[in-house]
Protein backbone atom coordinates (compact mmCIF):
# COMPACT_ATOMS: atom_id res chain seq x y z
CA UNK A 1 0.00 0.00 0.00
CA UNK A 2 2.92 2.19 0.83
CA UNK A 3 4.25 1.63 -2.65
CA UNK A 4 0.95 2.87 -4.06
CA UNK A 5 1.12 6.19 -2.24
CA UNK A 6 4.80 6.65 -2.92
CA UNK A 7 4.19 6.17 -6.62
CA UNK A 8 1.25 8.57 -6.69
CA UNK A 9 3.24 11.19 -4.81
CA UNK A 10 6.18 10.77 -7.17
CA UNK A 11 3.98 11.10 -10.24
CA UNK A 12 2.30 14.20 -8.84
CA UNK A 13 5.68 15.75 -8.17
CA UNK A 14 6.83 14.95 -11.71
CA UNK A 15 3.64 16.35 -13.19
CA UNK A 16 4.16 19.52 -11.19
CA UNK A 17 7.58 19.89 -12.75
CA UNK A 18 6.15 19.40 -16.23
CA UNK A 19 3.18 21.68 -15.86
CA UNK A 20 3.08 22.60 -19.51
CA UNK A 21 2.01 19.12 -20.64
CA UNK A 22 -0.83 18.98 -18.16
CA UNK A 23 -2.01 22.50 -18.77
CA UNK A 24 -2.04 22.15 -22.53
CA UNK A 25 -4.64 19.37 -22.35
CA UNK A 26 -6.80 21.52 -20.09
CA UNK A 27 -6.35 24.46 -22.40
CA UNK A 28 -7.51 22.24 -25.23
CA UNK A 29 -10.70 21.55 -23.29
CA UNK A 30 -11.34 25.25 -22.85
CA UNK A 31 -10.71 25.99 -26.50
CA UNK A 32 -12.91 23.19 -27.79
CA UNK A 33 -15.77 24.31 -25.57
CA UNK A 34 -15.43 27.79 -27.04
CA UNK A 35 -15.26 26.58 -30.63
CA UNK A 36 -18.75 25.15 -30.72
CA UNK A 37 -20.69 28.34 -29.99
CA UNK A 38 -18.46 30.09 -32.49
CA UNK A 39 -19.28 27.54 -35.15
CA UNK A 40 -22.94 26.96 -34.43
CA UNK A 41 -24.11 30.38 -33.28
CA UNK A 42 -24.76 32.11 -29.98
CA UNK A 43 -28.47 31.44 -29.63
CA UNK A 44 -28.98 30.62 -25.96
CA UNK A 45 -31.67 27.99 -26.26
CA UNK A 46 -29.62 25.96 -28.67
CA UNK A 47 -26.45 26.32 -26.63
CA UNK A 48 -28.28 25.03 -23.60
CA UNK A 49 -29.30 22.00 -25.60
CA UNK A 50 -25.87 21.15 -26.96
CA UNK A 51 -23.93 22.26 -23.88
CA UNK A 52 -23.82 18.98 -21.95
CA UNK A 53 -22.83 16.99 -25.02
CA UNK A 54 -20.19 19.45 -26.15
CA UNK A 55 -18.62 19.65 -22.71
CA UNK A 56 -18.60 15.90 -22.31
CA UNK A 57 -17.01 15.37 -25.71
CA UNK A 58 -14.46 18.07 -24.97
CA UNK A 59 -13.56 16.40 -21.68
CA UNK A 60 -13.29 13.06 -23.47
CA UNK A 61 -10.95 14.42 -26.13
CA UNK A 62 -8.85 16.23 -23.55
CA UNK A 63 -8.54 12.93 -21.67
CA UNK A 64 -7.35 11.18 -24.78
CA UNK A 65 -4.77 13.90 -25.37
CA UNK A 66 -3.22 13.25 -21.99
CA UNK A 67 -3.08 9.46 -22.35
CA UNK A 68 0.24 8.98 -24.16
CA UNK A 69 1.92 10.66 -21.24
CA UNK A 70 0.70 8.01 -18.83
CA UNK A 71 3.46 5.48 -19.39
CA UNK A 72 5.64 7.09 -22.01
CA UNK A 73 7.97 9.15 -19.85
CA UNK A 74 8.62 6.31 -17.46
CA UNK A 75 9.17 3.94 -20.32
CA UNK A 76 11.71 6.22 -21.97
CA UNK A 77 13.92 6.63 -18.95
CA UNK A 78 13.67 2.99 -17.91
CA UNK A 79 11.79 3.46 -14.67
CA UNK A 80 8.84 1.54 -16.04
CA UNK A 81 10.96 -1.57 -16.33
CA UNK A 82 12.12 -1.05 -12.77
CA UNK A 83 8.54 -0.81 -11.64
CA UNK A 84 7.72 -4.02 -13.44
CA UNK A 85 10.66 -5.84 -11.90
CA UNK A 86 9.91 -4.65 -8.40
CA UNK A 87 8.47 -7.07 -5.83
CA UNK A 88 5.27 -5.06 -5.57
CA UNK A 89 2.26 -6.36 -7.49
CA UNK A 90 2.25 -4.66 -10.88
CA UNK A 91 -1.51 -4.20 -10.73
CA UNK A 92 -1.17 -2.04 -7.63
CA UNK A 93 1.53 0.09 -9.22
CA UNK A 94 -0.50 0.50 -12.39
CA UNK A 95 -3.47 1.55 -10.30
CA UNK A 96 -1.21 4.14 -8.72
CA UNK A 97 -0.23 5.51 -12.10
CA UNK A 98 -3.85 5.62 -13.26
CA UNK A 99 -4.77 7.38 -10.03
CA UNK A 100 -2.13 10.06 -10.39
CA UNK A 101 -3.04 10.48 -14.05
CA UNK A 102 -6.65 11.09 -13.11
CA UNK A 103 -5.72 13.51 -10.35
CA UNK A 104 -3.66 15.52 -12.78
CA UNK A 105 -5.72 15.23 -15.97
CA UNK A 106 -9.25 14.20 -14.99
CA UNK A 107 -9.99 16.08 -11.80
CA UNK A 108 -9.15 19.50 -13.30
CA UNK A 109 -11.68 18.78 -16.04
CA UNK A 110 -14.30 18.17 -13.35
CA UNK A 111 -13.46 21.56 -11.83
CA UNK A 112 -13.26 23.42 -15.14
CA UNK A 113 -16.45 22.05 -16.69
CA UNK A 114 -18.99 24.02 -14.62
CA UNK A 115 -17.12 27.22 -15.39
CA UNK A 116 -17.29 26.45 -19.09
CA UNK A 117 -20.90 25.40 -18.62
CA UNK A 118 -21.72 29.00 -17.81
CA UNK A 119 -20.83 29.82 -21.41
CA UNK A 120 -23.66 27.57 -22.44
CA UNK A 121 -26.16 29.21 -20.13
CA UNK A 122 -26.68 26.06 -18.11
CA UNK A 123 -28.45 26.45 -14.76
CA UNK A 124 -26.74 25.67 -11.48
CA UNK A 125 -28.25 22.27 -10.80
CA UNK A 126 -27.35 21.12 -14.29
CA UNK A 127 -23.80 22.31 -13.74
CA UNK A 128 -23.75 20.30 -10.55
CA UNK A 129 -24.80 17.17 -12.40
CA UNK A 130 -22.20 17.93 -15.06
CA UNK A 131 -19.49 17.88 -12.42
CA UNK A 132 -20.85 14.77 -10.78
CA UNK A 133 -21.09 12.85 -14.03
CA UNK A 134 -17.56 13.88 -14.98
CA UNK A 135 -16.36 13.00 -11.49
CA UNK A 136 -17.68 9.49 -11.95
CA UNK A 137 -16.88 9.22 -15.65
CA UNK A 138 -13.34 10.57 -15.98
CA UNK A 139 -11.81 7.85 -13.77
CA UNK A 140 -13.38 5.26 -16.07
CA UNK A 141 -11.86 7.10 -19.03
CA UNK A 142 -8.47 7.01 -17.32
CA UNK A 143 -8.82 3.29 -16.60
CA UNK A 144 -9.80 2.34 -20.14
CA UNK A 145 -7.39 4.81 -21.68
CA UNK A 146 -4.50 3.48 -19.63
CA UNK A 147 -4.92 0.14 -21.34
CA UNK A 148 -4.79 1.81 -24.72
CA UNK A 149 -1.68 3.71 -23.66
CA UNK A 150 0.00 0.53 -22.45
CA UNK A 151 -0.73 -1.33 -25.68
CA UNK A 152 0.66 1.42 -27.87
CA UNK A 153 3.87 2.13 -25.95
CA UNK A 154 6.51 3.28 -28.36
CA UNK A 155 4.39 2.59 -31.40
CA UNK A 156 4.33 4.93 -34.39
CA UNK A 157 1.31 7.16 -34.70
CA UNK A 158 0.79 6.92 -30.94
CA UNK A 159 -1.74 9.61 -30.09
CA UNK A 160 -4.14 9.04 -32.97
CA UNK A 161 -3.83 5.28 -32.62
CA UNK A 162 -4.80 5.48 -28.95
CA UNK A 163 -7.81 7.58 -29.90
CA UNK A 164 -8.90 5.05 -32.52
CA UNK A 165 -8.53 2.18 -30.07
CA UNK A 166 -10.11 3.78 -27.09
CA UNK A 167 -12.94 5.96 -28.45
CA UNK A 168 -15.30 3.07 -29.25
CA UNK A 169 -14.79 1.82 -25.71
CA UNK A 170 -15.56 5.28 -24.31
CA UNK A 171 -18.99 5.39 -25.90
CA UNK A 172 -20.96 3.89 -22.97
CA UNK A 173 -19.38 6.36 -20.56
CA UNK A 174 -20.20 9.24 -22.89
CA UNK A 175 -23.77 8.08 -23.39
CA UNK A 176 -24.54 7.82 -19.70
CA UNK A 177 -22.41 10.77 -18.62
CA UNK A 178 -23.87 13.26 -21.06
CA UNK A 179 -27.22 11.55 -20.65
CA UNK A 180 -27.19 12.23 -16.93
CA UNK A 181 -26.74 15.93 -17.54
CA UNK A 182 -29.46 16.02 -20.16
CA UNK A 183 -31.81 14.09 -17.90
CA UNK A 184 -31.22 16.68 -15.21
CA UNK A 185 -31.88 19.40 -17.74
CA UNK A 186 -35.19 17.97 -18.84
CA UNK A 187 -36.27 17.42 -15.27
CA UNK A 188 -36.46 13.64 -15.60
CA UNK A 189 -33.94 12.98 -12.84
CA UNK A 190 -30.56 11.40 -13.39
CA UNK A 191 -30.71 8.70 -10.74
CA UNK A 192 -30.50 5.83 -13.19
CA UNK A 193 -27.66 7.38 -15.18
CA UNK A 194 -25.61 8.03 -12.07
CA UNK A 195 -26.16 4.48 -10.87
CA UNK A 196 -24.95 3.13 -14.16
CA UNK A 197 -21.91 5.39 -14.14
CA UNK A 198 -21.08 3.99 -10.74
CA UNK A 199 -21.71 0.50 -12.05
CA UNK A 200 -19.13 1.18 -14.75
CA UNK A 201 -16.66 2.83 -12.41
CA UNK A 202 -16.28 -0.05 -9.98
CA UNK A 203 -15.45 -2.81 -12.48
CA UNK A 204 -13.22 -0.41 -14.42
CA UNK A 205 -11.13 0.34 -11.35
CA UNK A 206 -11.08 -3.33 -10.49
CA UNK A 207 -10.22 -4.85 -13.86
CA UNK A 208 -8.17 -2.25 -15.63
CA UNK A 209 -4.99 -2.63 -13.51
CA UNK A 210 -5.06 -6.29 -14.45
CA UNK A 211 -5.60 -5.58 -18.15
CA UNK A 212 -2.97 -2.83 -18.11
CA UNK A 213 -0.39 -5.11 -16.47
CA UNK A 214 -1.01 -7.67 -19.19
CA UNK A 215 -0.68 -4.94 -21.81
CA UNK A 216 2.55 -3.62 -20.28
CA UNK A 217 4.04 -7.09 -20.20
CA UNK A 218 3.12 -7.53 -23.84
CA UNK A 219 4.66 -4.19 -24.71
CA UNK A 220 7.85 -4.58 -22.78
CA UNK A 221 9.10 -8.10 -23.05
CA UNK B 1 -40.24 -17.44 -62.54
CA UNK B 2 -41.18 -14.29 -60.66
CA UNK B 3 -40.05 -11.84 -63.27
CA UNK B 4 -41.76 -11.38 -66.58
CA UNK B 5 -38.82 -9.78 -68.34
CA UNK B 6 -35.20 -8.91 -67.65
CA UNK B 7 -36.05 -5.24 -67.39
CA UNK B 8 -38.58 -6.09 -64.68
CA UNK B 9 -35.79 -7.82 -62.84
CA UNK B 10 -33.46 -4.84 -63.03
CA UNK B 11 -36.26 -2.43 -62.16
CA UNK B 12 -37.04 -4.46 -59.02
CA UNK B 13 -40.42 -2.81 -58.45
CA UNK B 14 -38.85 0.64 -58.33
CA UNK B 15 -36.22 -0.32 -55.80
CA UNK B 16 -33.60 -1.16 -58.37
CA UNK B 17 -31.09 1.43 -57.22
CA UNK B 18 -31.19 0.23 -53.63
CA UNK B 19 -31.30 -3.50 -54.22
CA UNK B 20 -28.63 -3.52 -56.90
CA UNK B 21 -26.61 -0.93 -55.03
CA UNK B 22 -26.49 -3.39 -52.17
CA UNK B 23 -25.90 -6.53 -54.18
CA UNK B 24 -23.36 -4.74 -56.32
CA UNK B 25 -21.32 -3.45 -53.39
CA UNK B 26 -21.41 -6.91 -51.82
CA UNK B 27 -20.16 -8.55 -54.98
CA UNK B 28 -17.54 -5.86 -55.47
CA UNK B 29 -16.12 -6.16 -51.95
CA UNK B 30 -16.09 -9.94 -52.04
CA UNK B 31 -14.23 -9.96 -55.34
CA UNK B 32 -11.81 -7.31 -54.11
CA UNK B 33 -11.14 -9.32 -51.00
CA UNK B 34 -10.51 -12.51 -52.93
CA UNK B 35 -8.21 -10.68 -55.34
CA UNK B 36 -6.33 -9.01 -52.51
CA UNK B 37 -5.91 -12.35 -50.71
CA UNK B 38 -4.49 -13.89 -53.87
CA UNK B 39 -2.06 -11.03 -54.45
CA UNK B 40 -0.88 -11.24 -50.85
CA UNK B 41 -0.34 -14.97 -51.23
CA UNK B 42 1.67 -14.55 -54.43
CA UNK B 43 3.80 -11.90 -52.74
CA UNK B 44 4.42 -14.18 -49.76
CA UNK B 45 5.49 -16.99 -52.07
CA UNK B 46 7.80 -14.63 -53.96
CA UNK B 47 9.29 -13.51 -50.68
CA UNK B 48 9.84 -17.10 -49.60
CA UNK B 49 11.49 -17.87 -52.94
CA UNK B 50 14.01 -15.07 -52.52
CA UNK B 51 14.96 -16.68 -49.21
CA UNK B 52 15.31 -19.90 -51.09
CA UNK B 53 17.61 -18.45 -53.72
CA UNK B 54 19.62 -16.66 -51.06
CA UNK B 55 20.13 -19.97 -49.36
CA UNK B 56 21.21 -21.63 -52.58
CA UNK B 57 24.01 -19.16 -53.20
CA UNK C 1 -8.48 -35.55 -28.08
CA UNK C 2 -6.38 -32.64 -26.82
CA UNK C 3 -3.32 -34.05 -28.59
CA UNK C 4 -5.23 -33.90 -31.84
CA UNK C 5 -6.04 -30.19 -31.37
CA UNK C 6 -2.49 -29.30 -30.52
CA UNK C 7 -1.29 -31.25 -33.51
CA UNK C 8 -3.12 -28.84 -35.78
CA UNK C 9 -1.91 -25.89 -33.75
CA UNK C 10 1.47 -26.22 -35.39
CA UNK C 11 1.71 -24.00 -38.46
CA UNK C 12 3.20 -26.78 -40.53
CA UNK C 13 0.29 -29.16 -40.06
CA UNK C 14 -2.33 -26.44 -40.25
CA UNK C 15 -0.88 -25.30 -43.55
CA UNK C 16 -1.61 -28.68 -45.07
CA UNK C 17 -5.06 -28.92 -43.52
CA UNK C 18 -6.08 -25.44 -44.62
CA UNK C 19 -4.74 -26.15 -48.08
CA UNK C 20 -7.01 -29.14 -48.45
CA UNK C 21 -10.01 -27.41 -46.91
CA UNK C 22 -10.29 -24.07 -48.61
CA UNK C 23 -11.15 -25.22 -52.13
CA UNK C 24 -14.03 -27.29 -50.77
CA UNK C 25 -15.24 -24.46 -48.59
CA UNK C 26 -15.10 -22.08 -51.54
CA UNK C 27 -17.09 -24.50 -53.68
CA UNK C 28 -19.68 -24.90 -50.92
CA UNK C 29 -19.86 -21.13 -50.55
CA UNK C 30 -20.45 -20.71 -54.26
CA UNK C 31 -23.15 -23.38 -54.34
CA UNK C 32 -24.92 -21.93 -51.30
CA UNK C 33 -24.73 -18.44 -52.78
CA UNK C 34 -26.35 -19.54 -55.98
CA UNK C 35 -29.01 -21.46 -54.08
CA UNK C 36 -29.64 -18.50 -51.80
CA UNK C 37 -29.89 -16.03 -54.64
CA UNK C 38 -32.18 -18.37 -56.53
CA UNK C 39 -34.52 -18.66 -53.57
CA UNK C 40 -34.24 -15.00 -52.69
CA UNK C 41 -34.69 -13.50 -56.10
CA UNK C 42 -36.34 -16.29 -57.99
CA UNK C 43 -38.78 -17.84 -55.58
CA UNK C 44 -39.43 -15.57 -52.60
CA UNK C 45 -42.64 -13.55 -52.93
CA UNK C 46 -43.04 -9.79 -52.99
CA UNK C 47 -43.43 -8.23 -49.58
CA UNK C 48 -46.81 -6.65 -48.79
CA UNK C 49 -45.34 -3.46 -47.30
CA UNK C 50 -41.88 -3.16 -48.77
CA UNK C 51 -42.42 -4.43 -52.28
CA UNK C 52 -39.28 -5.72 -53.90
CA UNK C 53 -37.04 -3.49 -51.82
CA UNK C 54 -36.96 -5.93 -48.92
CA UNK C 55 -34.71 -8.26 -50.90
CA UNK C 56 -31.72 -6.38 -49.55
CA UNK C 57 -32.34 -8.52 -46.49
CA UNK C 58 -30.64 -11.41 -48.27
CA UNK C 59 -27.28 -9.72 -47.93
CA UNK C 60 -27.92 -7.28 -45.10
CA UNK C 61 -28.84 -9.71 -42.34
CA UNK C 62 -26.22 -12.36 -43.19
CA UNK C 63 -23.53 -9.66 -43.35
CA UNK C 64 -24.57 -8.31 -39.95
CA UNK C 65 -24.56 -11.76 -38.43
CA UNK C 66 -21.14 -12.51 -39.87
CA UNK C 67 -19.68 -9.23 -38.61
CA UNK C 68 -20.66 -10.22 -35.08
CA UNK C 69 -19.75 -13.91 -35.36
CA UNK C 70 -16.34 -13.04 -36.75
CA UNK C 71 -15.65 -10.61 -33.94
CA UNK C 72 -16.54 -13.25 -31.37
CA UNK C 73 -14.28 -15.71 -33.18
CA UNK C 74 -11.47 -13.18 -33.01
CA UNK C 75 -12.02 -12.87 -29.28
CA UNK C 76 -12.09 -16.66 -28.95
CA UNK C 77 -8.79 -17.12 -30.79
CA UNK C 78 -7.33 -14.24 -28.81
CA UNK C 79 -8.15 -15.88 -25.50
CA UNK C 80 -6.67 -19.13 -26.78
CA UNK C 81 -3.57 -17.37 -28.02
CA UNK C 82 -2.90 -15.50 -24.80
CA UNK C 83 -3.53 -18.63 -22.73
CA UNK C 84 -1.53 -21.16 -24.71
CA UNK C 85 0.87 -18.79 -26.40
CA UNK C 86 0.33 -20.42 -29.79
CA UNK C 87 1.48 -18.57 -32.88
CA UNK C 88 -1.42 -19.84 -34.96
CA UNK C 89 -4.05 -18.12 -32.80
CA UNK C 90 -2.62 -14.72 -33.63
CA UNK C 91 -2.63 -15.59 -37.31
CA UNK C 92 -6.25 -16.74 -37.18
CA UNK C 93 -7.31 -13.50 -35.51
CA UNK C 94 -5.41 -11.41 -38.04
CA UNK C 95 -6.88 -13.41 -40.91
CA UNK C 96 -10.41 -12.92 -39.61
CA UNK C 97 -10.25 -9.17 -39.07
CA UNK C 98 -10.39 -7.81 -42.65
CA UNK C 99 -13.34 -10.04 -43.53
CA UNK C 100 -15.15 -9.01 -40.36
CA UNK C 101 -14.53 -5.35 -41.11
CA UNK C 102 -15.82 -5.86 -44.64
CA UNK C 103 -19.03 -7.46 -43.40
CA UNK C 104 -19.53 -4.70 -40.86
CA UNK C 105 -19.14 -2.13 -43.63
CA UNK C 106 -21.55 -4.07 -45.86
CA UNK C 107 -24.03 -4.23 -43.03
CA UNK C 108 -23.92 -0.46 -42.72
CA UNK C 109 -23.95 0.15 -46.47
CA UNK C 110 -26.81 -2.22 -47.28
CA UNK C 111 -28.63 -0.98 -44.20
CA UNK C 112 -28.42 2.57 -45.46
CA UNK C 113 -29.68 1.52 -48.88
CA UNK C 114 -32.55 -0.30 -47.21
CA UNK C 115 -33.30 2.55 -44.86
CA UNK C 116 -33.52 5.25 -47.49
CA UNK C 117 -36.57 3.90 -49.35
CA UNK C 118 -38.21 2.47 -46.22
CA UNK C 119 -37.61 5.11 -43.55
CA UNK C 120 -36.72 8.00 -45.78
CA UNK C 121 -33.29 8.40 -44.21
CA UNK C 122 -29.85 7.07 -45.10
CA UNK C 123 -28.96 6.89 -41.43
CA UNK C 124 -30.75 6.90 -38.09
CA UNK C 125 -29.26 6.63 -34.63
CA UNK C 126 -31.00 3.36 -33.94
CA UNK C 127 -29.32 1.20 -31.29
CA UNK C 128 -28.37 -1.50 -33.75
CA UNK C 129 -26.99 0.81 -36.41
CA UNK C 130 -24.94 2.75 -33.91
CA UNK C 131 -23.56 -0.40 -32.30
CA UNK C 132 -22.69 -1.81 -35.71
CA UNK C 133 -20.89 1.42 -36.55
CA UNK C 134 -18.86 1.13 -33.37
CA UNK C 135 -18.16 -2.52 -34.13
CA UNK C 136 -16.73 -1.36 -37.44
CA UNK C 137 -14.50 1.07 -35.55
CA UNK C 138 -13.39 -1.73 -33.24
CA UNK C 139 -12.31 -3.74 -36.27
CA UNK C 140 -10.42 -0.76 -37.66
CA UNK C 141 -8.75 -0.22 -34.30
CA UNK C 142 -7.56 -3.83 -34.19
CA UNK C 143 -6.18 -3.63 -37.71
CA UNK C 144 -4.51 -0.29 -37.06
CA UNK C 145 -2.86 -1.55 -33.88
CA UNK C 146 -1.55 -4.78 -35.36
CA UNK C 147 -0.16 -3.06 -38.41
CA UNK C 148 1.48 -0.28 -36.39
CA UNK C 149 3.56 -2.60 -34.21
CA UNK C 150 6.61 -3.93 -36.00
CA UNK C 151 7.34 -6.94 -33.84
CA UNK C 152 4.92 -9.60 -35.02
CA UNK C 153 4.54 -11.46 -31.74
CA UNK C 154 3.97 -8.28 -29.79
CA UNK C 155 1.49 -7.10 -32.40
CA UNK C 156 -0.42 -10.37 -32.17
CA UNK C 157 -0.64 -10.22 -28.39
CA UNK C 158 -1.56 -6.55 -28.27
CA UNK C 159 -4.24 -7.17 -30.88
CA UNK C 160 -5.50 -10.14 -28.88
CA UNK C 161 -5.93 -7.98 -25.80
CA UNK C 162 -7.80 -5.25 -27.64
CA UNK C 163 -10.00 -7.84 -29.36
CA UNK C 164 -10.95 -9.35 -26.02
CA UNK C 165 -11.64 -6.01 -24.36
CA UNK C 166 -13.66 -4.93 -27.38
CA UNK C 167 -15.70 -8.13 -27.30
CA UNK C 168 -16.60 -7.55 -23.66
CA UNK C 169 -17.63 -4.06 -24.57
CA UNK C 170 -19.91 -4.89 -27.48
CA UNK C 171 -22.93 -5.84 -25.33
CA UNK C 172 -22.27 -2.84 -23.09
CA UNK C 173 -22.14 -0.53 -26.08
CA UNK C 174 -25.33 -2.03 -27.47
CA UNK C 175 -27.14 -1.67 -24.16
CA UNK C 176 -25.98 1.88 -23.59
CA UNK C 177 -26.94 2.99 -27.08
CA UNK C 178 -30.34 1.31 -26.72
CA UNK C 179 -30.85 3.22 -23.49
CA UNK C 180 -29.78 6.44 -25.11
CA UNK C 181 -31.96 5.81 -28.08
CA UNK C 182 -35.14 4.95 -26.18
CA UNK C 183 -34.72 7.96 -23.95
CA UNK C 184 -34.42 10.25 -26.94
CA UNK C 185 -37.21 8.93 -29.11
CA UNK C 186 -35.58 8.14 -32.40
CA UNK C 187 -36.48 5.74 -35.15
CA UNK C 188 -40.13 5.08 -35.65
CA UNK C 189 -39.66 1.82 -37.47
CA UNK C 190 -37.91 -1.13 -35.94
CA UNK C 191 -35.40 -3.04 -37.98
CA UNK C 192 -36.59 -6.41 -36.79
CA UNK C 193 -38.84 -8.33 -39.05
CA UNK C 194 -41.78 -10.09 -37.53
CA UNK C 195 -40.98 -13.72 -36.71
CA UNK C 196 -43.72 -14.92 -39.01
CA UNK C 197 -41.60 -14.29 -42.08
CA UNK C 198 -42.57 -16.00 -45.27
CA UNK C 199 -40.85 -19.40 -45.41
CA UNK C 200 -39.03 -18.69 -48.62
CA UNK C 201 -37.71 -15.36 -47.36
CA UNK C 202 -36.34 -17.09 -44.29
CA UNK C 203 -34.78 -19.83 -46.36
CA UNK C 204 -33.16 -17.34 -48.68
CA UNK C 205 -31.68 -15.52 -45.76
CA UNK C 206 -30.39 -18.67 -44.09
CA UNK C 207 -28.84 -19.96 -47.30
CA UNK C 208 -27.03 -16.66 -47.82
CA UNK C 209 -25.88 -16.66 -44.20
CA UNK C 210 -24.44 -20.16 -44.56
CA UNK C 211 -22.85 -19.10 -47.84
CA UNK C 212 -21.12 -16.18 -46.16
CA UNK C 213 -20.00 -18.45 -43.36
CA UNK C 214 -18.47 -20.92 -45.78
CA UNK C 215 -16.87 -18.04 -47.67
CA UNK C 216 -15.38 -16.67 -44.45
CA UNK C 217 -13.93 -20.06 -43.51
CA UNK C 218 -12.48 -20.44 -46.98
CA UNK C 219 -10.86 -17.03 -47.11
CA UNK C 220 -9.54 -17.32 -43.56
CA UNK C 221 -7.93 -20.67 -44.35
CA UNK C 222 -6.37 -19.11 -47.43
CA UNK C 223 -5.14 -16.04 -45.55
CA UNK C 224 -3.67 -18.06 -42.70
CA UNK C 225 -1.65 -20.01 -45.26
CA UNK C 226 -0.33 -16.71 -46.59
CA UNK C 227 0.58 -15.58 -43.07
CA UNK C 228 2.28 -18.89 -42.35
CA UNK C 229 4.44 -18.56 -45.44
CA UNK C 230 5.30 -14.97 -44.57
CA UNK C 231 6.23 -15.72 -41.00
CA UNK C 232 7.79 -19.14 -41.34
CA UNK C 233 9.59 -18.65 -44.62
CA UNK C 234 12.98 -19.22 -43.01
CA UNK C 235 12.09 -22.72 -41.90
CA UNK C 236 13.12 -25.84 -43.74
CA UNK C 237 9.64 -27.13 -44.27
CA UNK C 238 8.51 -23.94 -46.02
CA UNK C 239 11.60 -23.88 -48.18
CA UNK C 240 10.89 -27.48 -49.12
CA UNK C 241 7.31 -26.74 -50.23
CA UNK C 242 6.78 -27.35 -53.93
CA UNK C 243 5.31 -23.88 -54.48
CA UNK C 244 8.49 -22.33 -53.04
CA UNK C 245 11.27 -24.67 -54.11
CA UNK C 246 9.71 -26.01 -57.26
CA UNK C 247 10.17 -22.89 -59.38
CA UNK C 248 12.92 -23.49 -61.86
CA UNK C 249 15.53 -20.73 -61.97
Amino acid sequence: MNAFFTLVARDLRLAYRRKAEVLSALFFFVVVAALFPLAIGPEAAMLRQIGPGVLWVGALLASILSLPRLFENDWRDGSLEHLMLSPHPLGLLVLGKICSHWLVSGLPLVALAPVLGLQFDLPLDVLGMLSLSLLLGTPVLSCIGAMGAALTLGVRGGGVLIALLVLPLFVPVLVFGAGAVQAMQSGLGAQAHVSILLAMLLPAVFFSPWACSAALRIALE
Amino acid sequence: MRWETWSDFWFMGGYGLYVWGSMGMTALLLLLEIWQARVAHMNALALARTEHSLEQT
Amino acid sequence: MTMRWFYYAAPQTFYGLAGRLWPWLAAIALALTMAGLWVGFGLAPTDAQQGEGYRIIFVHVPASWMSMVIYLSMAFWSVLGLTFNTRLSGMMTRALAPTGAMFAFLSLWTGALWGKPMWGAWWVWDARLTSELILFFLYLGYMALTSAIDDVRRADRAGALIAIVGAINVPIIYFSVKWWNTLHQGASVSLTRSPSMAQLMLWGMLLMALAMWAYTLAIVCYRVRTLIIERERHTDWVQALPEVAGVKA
